[in-house]
């Protein structure tokens, strides 16, 4: 029993940065907006972000540095996507393999440096509680901001006119147009915000996860909160299970390591890849429940 | 305020100029990339542009490079026409290679001459097992195939680093992640010694012709293409979905895992951590750029293998990061991209 608190602790510390990206991304894809390019984005932010806290020696000019370079690096997909009716797919695919490299070429200086502040938290007095206090309260504060996201997210989509309007433009962006909406500003205002969010995933990563910059360092994160949303079926609470439950493989790897099992510790780092595989067959083994959870619009250009 | 505006009719001259357009425009951002090294321009073009054209080594090392770009390139704009969108050609390349490596390690030295071609035989099938991985998945049970091919590309690339590091590290290998080397009957062969250039290099040139009449003079490309443009019109017309998804991906496999087995049995001679330095990806962007025909893959290809060459020798020569020639590739497609939109439209000022 002792045992399992530290292990829940890591399970939500490896979710977190695919909750935070995983919640941007759902932004987008509910306003039609397929962004393939997450896992560059990440990438840039990270090393930004990373960059932000090693000059500063403040994590927040970290995040707050990393958030906007993953809006801005997003606003190159989104001017091509949005503004230029380029292919969605193809205009994510470039980005994801432009950021990845340049995140190399700035993370050069910054290989093998350390951030000179303290990146571990604990909530005040709720952490000395007995098991409780291990399994939640001795997280990075982003931990429980990713929930508290989600909550704004959720109440985003669901109670307010701003989230009508963006799930209207996600299902019809015709209709939408139409009413007069407008709908190429409200989608690239969706990508800047989750730029934002995926570029708090990577920051998380570099500055609080790791920490440490270590080149193509996100690891396949950003294609797998891709993945998630569609877990999701596309709703924010879900997410929180989907990212959890990948927390929950990452730590199984690392548990099982630390347990000296005989197992090659390449097969076991398989372990998430091979689960988002499985877990995305069988949630979509039915083309029907995809479609109608699916916002209609979603990878289609619009153009007016 | 300048503003898009849909063209009567898709301009056939932008079409062609697009991607010329894309490649100055990338020209001129690696100028600036190297200005802002504080290193010279011209100097720095000429290392891109100049120096690899100039001996008949450095010909021969741009064939040995396009190989691989074309053979996946070629695979890659098939799945593209067929509106699949497998992203995983990495993956695919790496598991011929590891296909390709076990058939070459269970061949017993001195064995005949068709080691090398089983070698390559197992390339190809191991790549096209891949992709059908992919393809089962999609036909199965639905699953996009955008994800599954990245992350079967992942774990492709755990599985090299867990053979090189395990069961087929070379005891003799100063314990470098290396498998031990090729015998020359298990090699394919070069085919103007002393260069590296092998004769993957005109199987990727025939695999080109071949695609070509595939795509252009045979029913089942026809076929696939239709169901790539419009999905609806191939469906009244009873053309199979399922067909689309299973003949292009096995392509696409086969072809990449081709490339795979000639790296392997070819210039490196051995199963390595760095069999792939991601011709996959670029491979992505060699497709696009070739417009998603097998002669503009041939060209863009050679162009592709250009800058991956050029980003070798401006690390060697320049002291310039290795990632720069991913930041090119990137910034190429995005350029790409962009041009491509005045195929369809011209931008009105008012």
């Amino acid at each position: 029993m002792e045992q399992l608190a530290p292990l829940i602790a890591a399970t939500l510390a490896a979710g977190t940065p695919l909750l935070l990206a995983a919640m941007g991304l759902l932004i987008n894809e509910r306003a039609g907006v397929l962004n393939l390019g997450a896992e560059g984005i990440m990438l840039m932010a990270a090393v930004a972000g990373f960059a932000g806290g090693y000059h500063s020696g403040s994590m927040l000019a970290g995040l707050a540095m990393a958030a906007l370079v993953g809006a801005i690096t997003a606003l190159v997909f989104g001017v091509l996507a949005v503004g230029l009716a380029t292919n969605q797919y193809a205009t994510g695919l470039a980005v994801a393999l432009g950021g990845a490299g340049l995140s190399a070429f700035f993370g050069l200086p910054y290989v093998g440096k350390s951030v000179p502040f303290n990146t571990t938290f604990e909530v005040p007095w709720l952490a000395d509680l007995p098991f409780v206090g291990v399994a939640f309260f001795k997280l990075h504060p982003l931990v429980y901001f990713a929930l508290l996201l989600t909550a704004a997210t959720a109440w985003f989509l669901a109670r307010t006119h701003a989230g009508l309007v963006l799930r209207a433009v996600g299902e019809s962006p015709e209709s939408a147009y139409a009413i007069g909406f407008p709908v190429r500003t409200i989608r690239l205002a969706a990508v800047a915000w989750g730029g934002a969010c995926c570029g708090l995933a990577g920051a998380y990563l570099s500055l609080v996860y790791t920490p440490l910059w270590v080149e193509g360092m996100v690891a396949g994160r950003g294609w797998i909160a891709l993945a998630l949303t569609t877990f999701a079926t596309w709703r924010p609470w879900r997410i929180v299970l989907g990212a959890y439950l990948f927390g929950s493989v990452t730590m199984v790897q690392f548990a099982l390591q630390s347990e000296g099992v005989d197992i090659a510790s390449q097969l076991l780092a398989m372990l998430p890849y091979l689960a988002t595989i499985v877990v995305l067959a069988l949630i979509s083994r039915n083309p029907a429940f995809i479609r109608i959870n699916m916002p209609a619009s979603l990878g289609k250009t619009f153009h007016p | 305020m300048p503003r898009l505006e849909p063209r009567a009719e898709a301009s056939q001259a932008m079409r062609f100029a697009a991607p010329l357009v894309a490649l100055l425009v990338t020209a001129g951002i690696t100028a600036c990339l190297m200005f802002g090294f504080g290193r010279d321009p011209v100097d720095g073009m000429r290392v891109f542009f100049v120096v690899p054209l100039e001996s008949a080594r450095g010909l021969a090392e741009i064939g040995l490079k396009m190989t691989p770009l074309l053979l996946c390139a070629l695979g890659l704009a098939l799945c593209y026409r067929a509106n699949i969108w497998n992203i995983g050609a990495e993956g695919q390349l790496l598991a011929g290679s590891i296909a390709a490596t076990g058939m070459a390690l269970s061949i017993g030295p001195g064995n005949s001459h068709v080691a090398g071609l089983l070698v390559v035989i197992a390339g190809a099938a191991g790549g096209a097992l891949w992709a059908g991985l992919t393809a089962l998945l999609r036909d199965r049970w639905n699953a996009n195939e955008i994800l599954v091919s990245l992350m079967l590309t992942y774990v492709a690339q755990l599985m090299v680093l867990y053979l090189v590091n395990g069961p087929w590290r070379d005891p003799a290998g100063m314990n470098f992640p290396v498998t031990r080397m090729f015998d020359a009957a298990a090699s394919v062969g070069a085919i103007v010694p002393p260069y590296r250039l092998n004769w993957g290099f005109v199987v990727a040139l025939v695999a080109a012709a071949f695609g070509w009449v595939f795509l252009f003079r045979s029913r089942i490309g026809y076929r696939l293409q239709v169901s790539g443009n419009a999905p609806l019109a191939a469906r009244f017309a009873g053309f199979s979905e399922r067909e689309g998804i299973w003949v292009s991906l096995l392509i696409c496999g086969t072809l990449a895992g081709l490339a795979g087995a000639f790296e392997v049995a070819g210039p490196l001679g051995q199963l390595t951590a760095q069999v792939s330095t991601g011709y996959g990806f670029a491979a992505i962007i060699v497709a696009w750029l070739g417009r998603l025909t097998p002669l503009g893959c041939v060209l863009a290809s050679f162009v592709m293998s250009l800058i991956v060459i050029g980003g070798e020798l401006s690390q060697s020569r320049l002291g310039l990061p290795g990632a720069i020639t991913m930041v090119l590739q990137g910034v190429l497609l995005l350029a790409l991209l962009s041009a491509d939109t005045f195929v369809n439209y011209r931008i009105r000022w008012r």
